[in-house]
C-alpha cells in the first residue's frame, strides 16, 4: 500500500482546490487527481427569478470575473425576451467585458503565477508571493499595483460597481456614456496599453526565455481547444462571435453558441463537485488517458489564442505572429498559457481603445425595449478562464423555470486534471519529492488560472 | 514586524479578496509592514497539512488577526472557520456571505437534495451521472452565517465590501482604537431627490432605465422609488457609497441589498414590505418577494417553501 500526498489547499488559484498524488510501494505516481470542493447551486436557486434580476445574482459565481457572468447572462435573458440590444448598449458592453480582461490579466499573470518565476519555483512558500514580490522586485510590483487599480477605478467609476457590477441591463446598459468619461477612459486606456507591452516584453525576456526548459515539459498534454473567433474572418474575439472547436491537430469546427448542446457535453467523476465538459460531437467519448485522451479539448488564453486566425488589432497581431513562429498553431504546452494571456491583455487594451474611439460610443439611446416573457436564451462570451455560456428558459412572466451554466474554468478542470498527472508523473520518482517539487505540480494548475 | 494574519475563504466567490486588492496602493504598506500574513490560501503557499501534505490534522498558524470570507455551507467549511476561531485572537467576518449568508443562502430556499439533484442531470450533462461524494466535503443542512458557527468579533459586511472599510477596519484594530463605520441606511447616504410621497401605489420591474440627465449630478436624478422602482436603500445597511453616492444609484440602478439589513439581526424582506406599505405602495406588486431576501438568508430567515401551499397567496 503506497501514500497519497495531499496538496491542499491549492494555493494561489481563485478557487477552491485540493490535489492527491497517490504513490505506489515503489514510491512512482499511480495515479493523481485535483479534486474540486465547492458547488454552490446557481443553476436551481435561480429558478423563479424574474429574468432581468439575475445578471445581477449569477456575477457572484466568480468575484474575478464578475463581467462575465454579469453580461453572458444579460445576453442570455436578451435572447430569452426576444430582445436585440442597441448597438451603443452592446458596444458598452463589450468595452466593460473587454476591460474586465486587462485587469484580470494583470491579476493573474503578476499577483498570482509570477511569484514562482521572479522568485523562483524552490524558493520558500514563505516568500514566494507577492508580499515576497514586492520586496524582490520593487519597483516593478508598485507599477503592476497602479496599474491595476487604474483599470479597477476606471470600471468602478463609469459602470458604478467594478465587483459584482449592475450596469449591463437586458437590452443593453443603464446609463449612457458621456463625453468626460470617454475622454477620461481613453486616456487611462492608452497608459495600460504601454503597460501591456511593457508586461509582454518583460515576461518574453525573465520568464518565457528564461524557463524555456520547463515550458517545454511541465504539464505539457495534447487536447483540442475550445474558443470563440469572429463570424466573419476568423478573429480572436471575447464578447461576441461564433464557437470554434479544434482538435489536436488543428482541424476544426464552427458553430452558432445556441447549438451548444449538439457539440458539448459534461462528463461526471464522483471525487470531484465540477463537471467536466467534453466534445460530444467527436463521438470518441470521454478518457483523460495521458497517452490517448478521449474528449478533451482545453479552454481559456492559450485555447482562443490557438483557435482564431488572427488578431484585429495591429499590437497584439504582431504578438500572435511572433508566438507563432516559435510555438506553432496550435501550441500545447502548458506555461504557455500564461504567454497567450499577455497577448490577449495587448488585444483587450487595443480592443478598449477602438471601442471608445467608435462615434456611436456616446450615443444616449443605450436601452431597447424589453418586455418580459416566456422563451429561451444562450449568452456565451469569453471569460478570462474560457468559454462561459448561460442558458436560461423563462415563463410567460418572464422567470426563469430553467437554466444550464457552463463556466468558463470547468472546460480546464480534465486537462488541469491530465497536466497534474503529467507534472506529478515526471517530477516524482521513487519517492523522492520535496515542497519545490510539489510546487512545480501546482504551477501547472497555476497555468490555467482556475 | 507587522501584526499576525490569516485569511480563509469558505463558501466564497474571491470577490471580497479582490476587495482587498482594491485598496490599492496603500495595499502595499499593509501588506508587507502593517500586516505579517501567515496563511492566505489566495496570496500564499501555506498548507493545511504541512508543506509536503503528510500531515493529518488541518493546521492554521496562530494569528492576532483572522479574516474569514464565505458563508459556512460544508464540513470543510466548518472545519476551517472552527480552525480559525482557535487560532486567531480576533476573528473578522468580511463580506455578505460570511455576515448574512451572502447570494449563496439562496439555496436555503430550497430543497438541497433535491436541486443537486437536478444539476447533475441536466441537458448537457451524462446520463446517470450521480452527485459526488468521494473526496469531496459533505454539505450542511443550509448555509450559515459564520456567527452561527462561532463567536465573530467583527462583522463588515459588503458585496463586495467596501475597500475603504476594510483598510479602516485593519487599521483601527492595529492602533488599538474602535473602526469608524457608517451606521446607517443606504437611503440616508443617498443624494438623490426625494420630493416626497407621489402617485406611485405599485413597484415596477427594472425592464426601462431610471429617469436621469446623462452626465448630470445623482442629486438631480429623483429618488429611485419615488420614480416606482423597487429600491432596496431603505432597509439596506450603508457602506457602498464610494463617490458621494450609493454604488448602484452612482450606476443609476436601484439598490438590491448587498450589505444585507441595516440593523444586525433585521429581516429586509419585513422591513421592505412595512416601508412599502406606509407609503401607500402595494406590496403585492413586488414580483418573486422572496428574492429581498437574496443577500441575508442565512440565520434560518430563507427556507424552502412547504409543498403544496402557494406561495404568498
Amino acid at each position: 500500500m503506497g501514500k497519497v500526498i495531499n496538496i491542499a489547499p491549492v494555493t494561489r488559484i481563485e478557487g477552491h482546490a485540493k490535489i492527491a498524488i497517490h504513490l505506489n510501494d515503489d514510491g512512482n505516481v499511480q495515479d493523481a487527481f485535483l479534486h474540486i470542493q465547492s458547488l454552490r447551486g446557481f443553476e436551481k436557486f435561480i429558478e423563479g427569478r424574474p429574468a432581468e434580476e439575475v445578471p445581477r445574482i449569477v456575477n457572484r459565481i466568480c468575484g474575478i470575473c464578475p463581467w462575465m457572468h454579469h453580461l453572458a447572462s444579460n445576453k442570455a435573458v436578451d435572447g430569452a425576451f426576444g430582445v436585440t440590444p442597441t448597438e451603443t448598449g452592446h458596444k458598452l458592453r463589450e468595452m466593460c467585458q473587454v476591460m474586465a480582461h486587462i485587469n484580470d490579466k494583470i491579476l493573474h499573470f503578476f499577483f498570482l503565477a509570477a511569484p514562482d518565476f521572479v522568485l523562483g519555483p524552490d524558493a520558500d512558500y514563505s516568500v514566494r508571493n507577492v508580499i515576497g514580490v514586492v520586496k524582490a522586485a520593487p519597483e516593478l510590483a508598485t507599477k503592476v499595483v497602479k496599474m491595476r487599480q487604474l483599470g479597477q477605478m476606471m470600471l468602478d467609476k463609469f459602470a458604478g460597481k467594478a465587483i459584482h457590477p449592475i450596469a449591463g441591463v437586458v437590452g443593453g446598459f443603464a446609463k449612457p456614456m458621456v463625453e468626460e468619461e470617454r475622454k477620461e477612459l481613453l486616456e487611462g486606456t492608452r497608459t495600460l496599453l504601454d503597460f501591456s507591452l511593457y508586461a509582454l516584453d518583460y515576461a518574453i525576456e525573465n520568464v518565457f526565455n528564461k524557463y524555456m526548459d520547463v515550458i517545454g515539459e511541465l504539464g505539457v498534454i495534447h487536447t483540442g481547444f475550445l474558443g470563440t473567433v469572429d463570424r466573419k474572418d476568423g478573429a480572436l474575439r471575447l464578447y461576441d462571435g461564433k464557437q470554434r472547436l479544434m482538435k489536436a491537430d488543428g482541424s476544426y469546427v464552427d458553430f452558432e453558441g445556441d447549438q451548444y448542446t449538439n457539440y458539448l457535453g459534461e462528463h461526471v467523476e464522483p471525487w470531484g463537485y465540477s463537471k467536466m465538459p467534453y466534445a460530444k460531437s467527436w463521438n470518441e467519448g470521454f478518457d483523460m488517458n495521458l497517452a490517448a485522451p478521449k474528449g478533451i479539448y482545453r479552454s481559456n488564453t492559450l485555447a482562443r489564442i490557438n483557435v482564431c486566425d488572427k488578431i484585429s488589432t495591429p499590437k497584439a497581431q504582431a504578438a500572435l505572429e511572433a508566438f507563432r513562429s516559435s510555438f506553432g498553431r496550435p501550441a500545447q504546452q502548458t506555461l504557455l498559457y500564461h504567454y497567450a494571456r499577455l497577448i490577449e491583455m495587448v488585444y483587450a487594451c487595443e480592443r478598449t481603445i477602438e471601442l471608445l474611439e467608435w462615434e456611436g460610443i456616446t450615443d444616449p439611446n443605450v436601452r431597447a425595449k424589453v418586455e418580459p416573457k416566456a422563451g429561451r436564451g444562450v449568452g456565451i462570451v469569453e471569460a478570462p478562464r474560457g468559454t462561459l455560456i448561460h442558458d436560461y428558459t423563462t415563463d410567460e412572466n418572464g422567470c426563469i423555470t430553467k437554466a444550464n451554466l457552463i463556466v468558463g474554468t470547468t472546460h480546464n478542470i480534465a486537462p488541469m486534471n491530465m497536466s497534474v498527472k503529467q507534472a506529478a508523473t515526471t517530477l516524482i520518482k521513487d519517492g523522492v519529492y520535496n515542497e519545490g517539487l510539489l510546487n512545480q505540480v501546482e504551477m501547472a494548475v497555476r497555468a490555467y488560472d482556475p | 514586524m507587522g501584526v499576525t494574519t490569516a485569511m480563509e475563504w469558505l463558501g466564497s466567490c474571491s470577490g471580497c479578496e479582490i476587495a482587498i486588492l482594491n485598496i490599492g496602493e496603500d495595499l502595499i504598506p499593509i501588506i508587507t509592514e502593517v500586516l505579517d500574513i501567515v496563511h492566505a490560501p489566495v496570496l500564499m503557499d501555506h498548507k493545511y497539512f504541512g508543506q509536503c501534505g503528510e500531515g493529518v490534522t488541518l493546521t492554521i498558524p496562530e494569528a492576532v488577526v483572522g479574516i474569514v470570507t464565505g458563508g459556512v455551507s460544508n464540513h470543510e467549511h466548518l472545519e476551517v472557520l472552527e480552525e480559525m476561531r482557535e487560532k486567531c485572537t480576533v476573528l473578522i467576518a468580511l463580506g455578505t456571505c460570511a455576515t448574512h449568508g451572502g447570494i449563496p443562502a439562496l439555496m436555503n430556499g430550497q430543497d438541497r437534495q433535491e436541486s443537486w439533484e437536478g444539476i447533475f442531470s441536466t441537458e448537457t450533462t451524462d446520463p446517470g451521472a450521480k452527485i459526488p461524494t468521494i473526496e469531496v466535503p459533505a454539505p450542511l443542512d443550509r448555509v450559515y452565517a459564520c456567527d452561527e458557527k462561532v463567536k465573530i468579533d467583527m462583522q463588515l459586511p459588503g458585496c463586495p465590501p467596501n475597500p475603504a472599510l476594510i483598510a479602516e477596519v485593519i487599521m483601527s484594530l492595529v492602533e488599538g482604537r474602535d473602526p469608524v463605520l457608517p451606521g446607517k441606511s443606504v437611503c440616508d447616504t443617498c443624494p438623490t431627490k426625494r420630493e416626497g410621497k407621489g402617485a406611485v401605489d405599485k413597484v415596477k420591474r427594472f425592464i426601462t432605465n431610471v429617469d436621469f440627465v446623462p452626465g448630470a449630478a445623482i442629486d438631480e436624478m429623483r429618488c429611485l422609488l419615488e420614480q416606482g422602482y423597487l429600491c432596496l436603500g431603505p432597509v439596506t445597511a450603508a457602506g457602498c457609497a464610494k463617490r458621494g453616492a450609493p454604488s448602484c444609484i452612482s450606476a443609476r440602478v436601484p439598490c438590491r441589498g448587498c450589505f444585507g439589513p441595516v440593523r444586525k439581526d433585521g429581516n429586509q424582506l419585513l422591513d421592505m414590505m412595512n416601508a412599502l406599505a406606509s407609503n401607500g405602495i402595494d406590496y403585492k406588486s413586488v414580483i418573486d418577494r422572496r428574492s429581498i431576501l437574496r443577500f441575508s438568508g442565512a440565520h434560518g430567515k430563507l427556507r424552502p417553501l412547504k409543498k403544496r401551499v402557494g406561495e404568498e397567496k
